[in-house]
């Protein structure tokens, strides 16, 4: 606790991009990631060669990686990133792009993620993901993440008590918030009945437990306020952020992540607390993720998520609305943009952009992120909170 | 608790004999010390030599220090089940076709969380268990936890026996029977509740006390199968090549004697033709029907034993040209696995120390017993290993030859001057 971070000063994020997911495309992944930036540009008025930073995260774009996409796409720049840290990416991005724009080392930062899905790409994907999984996860017959997340559901249930409505409830919630949101792949109500009896998966998670994987693409711009202001853009202040890699290696199972260590600097950085945040953006691969992240933020206890889900709705105009746009367990999971999904939307909810339901008031988001299954557990961990401008 | 496995029902034959899937078995160079230990049914783990952590998955240096001096060493495989999932989905053909499937993740008393197979009898978690390293169908090390203390028909689990080849219920060729051992390995085969043995004789005429006993008994057929020549061994395959789950070849054919005590070349090729040729044209007539039959149920084709010889790691000088003979019956053996992996069918190559038989009359003890060789051979069919070592002798000469080769191939040429 003794770091001081320094203030984002008058670095801001805007144009938030979302290019609509589909479940399997023919196209590979630099065709959604150019999507994404092509929209960037549109929405933000910043012709290409005034885009001088570019962040890329993505699984299925091998060979390439950031350095092959700028000629792929043409683009000249004096600053470039790639950020392999799946559901973490976005708050990757955004901490490595908001310094280099605050420092000089670039003007405009686009930040994209994006993936294809092929009918068999997610299984090649798991595969190969990483040494650990190749060697100790994958020869057991684990569908990718699946079987992690049920161990790590297993032992929370047994050890806090959490009930399968509980997890019930959360994605019944952001099912609800899904319904107006254009984008979402799952567009029809779910009712909790359903979810308590959809099939197993890995017990104890069932179908509407598990994200799906699909292709798509998500993007945001990091600039100064200035140039922010004279393009007319709205845009959103950066408070405070955290990431944190490979925390409580210790811990048998994992019951909590990164963000147990370095909440207290992320809401002294921005000098909020908790009850101050409006709007809430999860990474929700599974719910019982999004559990975690609830108590390790620090909106209750360690253990005491299950009675928190009992206590409020999660809904957009409810109590704690949570993962607005329906997070990827209604969107779906496109790949890295799994990672950029909350952040884009946490944007939109406070620059009154919203393109589904709309979180009145909302003045401060906290946006959070998880990823990479590596082995056992998450590894990658990574929180932003954010303002809106006035 | 599991329940004993039922004889399987004979094959319906309008169905189609599936193809063999195996489960996923690329590995890193690194975690290929896991499959090295579990090829001789050890569980061993990386453990520092600077910090004594013991780690998991194969790192190339340890974690907490970043030695990158790291041993395997053999681990208890005790510790505490702390959760637990049955996958009901998943993208591997070979497991979809096994669903559902239990799999567990256990903290080692020795320190690291391992995810495992997890044995159906093993409790809910939190449970004791115990972790187990075998090589599953890929040949690929693979861990499975087993309940704390053994169960009965534990070895039936079904989970279990995907990564076995216990002869129970199946049928088995053995290749010369009128041996010593060949002898011992159909009482031991019967015992362990084969289905079927199949008594393979070269010589008509050879009249050992006890085979006519043996090969009365009612899951005992007695075979002719010559291994020098080339038109009866086929024939053989024509016949049973269809049916035989597990074969073992125990034809040998051992003379003493290095190069400067003998005149030609012919008792040196009569090994050759049996020890190697031998296993050669047993290759190529029934490894094909085995890779063909290797997903077929229950009575699927399972695994080839070769009866080599610890003289195959290092020449024997007093036993010389037999030691070649071994030497290049280990080296088709290789092949032979390479070439059966991609069914799922295992090799197992069994390396004994001297047997006690006419031929090893010479050689002072210990020397192993058919009927101890006969049991180390079902043993490691019901094992997840692929090479065993069996008797005082072997495991001496392996520890010798792992040390330094070049030592025992001085050690070993003094013996014979």
């Amino acid at each position: 606790m003794t770091n001081r971070r320094a203030a984002y000063d008058d670095v801001v994020v805007a144009a938030p991009v979302t290019v609509p997911y589909i479940r399997y495309s023919i196209h590979g992944a630099h065709r959604f990631l150019a999507r994404a930036l092509a929209e960037l540009m549109k929405r933000s008025g910043l012709a290409k060669h005034k885009i001088d930073g570019l962040c890329v995260s993505s699984f299925t774009l091998a060979p390439d990686t950031a350095v092959g996409l700028t000629q792929h796409l043409g683009l000249t720049l004096r600053w470039l990133d790639h950020i392999p840290m799946g559901g973490a990416c976005g708050i990757v991005a955004l901490r490595r792009a908001a310094r280099a724009v605050q420092c000089g080392d670039a003007e405009a930062v686009a930040c994209v993620a994006g993936d294809t899905n092929h009918t068999d790409s997610f299984r090649l994907n798991l595969a190969t993901f990483s040494q650990f999984a190749r060697d100790a996860v994958y020869p057991y017959g684990s569908g990718g993440a699946n079987a992690s997340f049920a161990f790590l559901t297993a032992y929370y249930m047994r050890t806090y008590g959490a009930k399968p409505e509980d997890f019930g409830k959360l994605c019944v919630a952001q099912r609800t918030n899904a319904l107006s949101f254009p984008h979402a792949l799952m567009k029809r109500r779910l009712t909790l009945e359903e979810y308590l009896t959809a099939r197993l998966i890995a017990d104890p998670l069932r179908l509407f437990d598990c994200v799906m994987p699909c292709a798509g693409a998500d993007a945001f711009l990091v600039l100064r306020r200035a140039q922010a202001e004279d393009l007319g853009l709205p845009y959103v202040r950066i408070l405070a952020t955290i990431e944190r890699h490979n925390a409580f290696p210790d811990d048998p199972v994992q019951y909590r992540g990164g963000w147990a260590l370095d909440r207290d600097e992320l809401y002294a950085q921005a000098g909020v607390a908790p009850e101050d945040i409006d709007v809430l953006a999860t990474y929700d691969d599974y719910p019982v993720i999004t559990l975690m992240q609830i108590e390790d933020l620090g909106f209750c206890a360690k253990g005491e998520g299950p009675d928190f889900v009992r206590r409020h709705s999660f809904t957009v105009d409810g109590s704690f609305p949570i993962n607005t746009s329906g997070g990827q367990l209604s969107v779906g999971q496109a790949g890295a943009a799994g990672g950029f999904l909350g952040m884009v939307e946490v944007v939109r909810q406070l620059t009154g952009q919203s393109i589904g339901g709309v979180v009145s008031g909302a003045r401060t988001g906290l946006v959070s992120g998880f990823g990479m299954i590596n082995y056992d557990r998450g590894l990658c961990s990574g929180a932003a909170i954010l303002a809106a401008s006035q | 608790m599991t329940s004993p496995l039922a004889r399987p029902p004979r094959k319906n034959p309008i169905l189609r004999t599936r193809v063999p899937t195996l489960p996923p078995g690329v590995r890193s160079r690194v975690a290929l010390g896991l499959t090295a230990a579990a090829a001789r049914s050890r569980f061993e783990l990386q453990v520092c030599r600077e910090c004594g952590t013991v780690q998991y998955p194969p790192r190339e240096a340890c974690h907490a220090c970043l030695s990158h001096r790291l041993d395997w060493r053999e681990q208890s495989g005790a510790g505490d089940l702390v959760s637990e999932t049955v996958l009901r989905h998943s993208l591997e053909l070979f497991f979809r076709e096994r669903m559902p499937w239990r799999l567990g993740m256990i903290k080692l008393d020795c320190g690291p969380v391992v995810i495992a197979h997890l044995h159906g009898d093993c409790p809910p978690a939190p449970t004791r268990v115990r972790v187990r390293a075998s090589l599953d169908r890929a040949g690929q090390a693979a861990l499975i936890a087993i309940p704390e203390k053994d169960t009965p028909n534990m070895s039936d689990d079904r989970q279990l026996r995907e990564m076995t080849c216990d002869p129970k219920f199946r049928k088995v060729l053995i290749t010369d029977a009128k041996t010593a051992l060949g002898q011992a390995l159909i009482d031991a085969l019967v015992a362990a509740g084969a289905d079927l043995v199949w008594a393979g004789y070269a010589e008509p005429w050879k009249k050992p006390r006890g085979f006519d006993r043996l090969a009365s008994m009612p899951q005992v057929s007695a075979l002719p199968l010559d291994l020098t020549n080339s038109r009866a061994v086929k024939d053989a395959a024509r016949e049973i090549g269809g049916r035989v789950e597990i074969l073992i070849n125990t034809a040998d054919h051992h003379r003493t004697f290095g190069i400067a005590a003998r005149n030609g070349v012919e008792v040196a090729r009569t090994e050759m033709d049996i020890n190697y040729f031998g296993l050669l044209r047993l290759a190529q007539e029934f490894a094909p029907a085995m890779r063909a039959r290797a997903a077929d149920g229950q009575s699927s084709a399972i695994a080839w034993v070769n009866l080599l010889s610890i003289f195959a790691l290092s020449n024997f000088p007093p036993h010389g040209t037999y030691s070649a003979s071994k030497a290049a019956a280990l080296s088709l053996a290789q092949c032979l696995r390479a070439e059966l992996a991609p069914a799922g069918v295992r090799v197992i190559n069994v390396f004994p120390g001297p047997i006690e038989d006419e031929w090893n009359q010479e050689l002072p003890p210990p020397k192993i017993a058919p009927a101890g060789l006969a049991a180390a051979i079902v043993d490691a069919l019901r094992s997840g290993g692929e090479d065993v070592y069996p008797g005082d002798v072997a495991q001496e000469w392996l520890a010798r030859w792992r040390d330094n080769p070049k030592a025992l191939e001085r050690e070993l040429a003094a013996v014979s001057s």
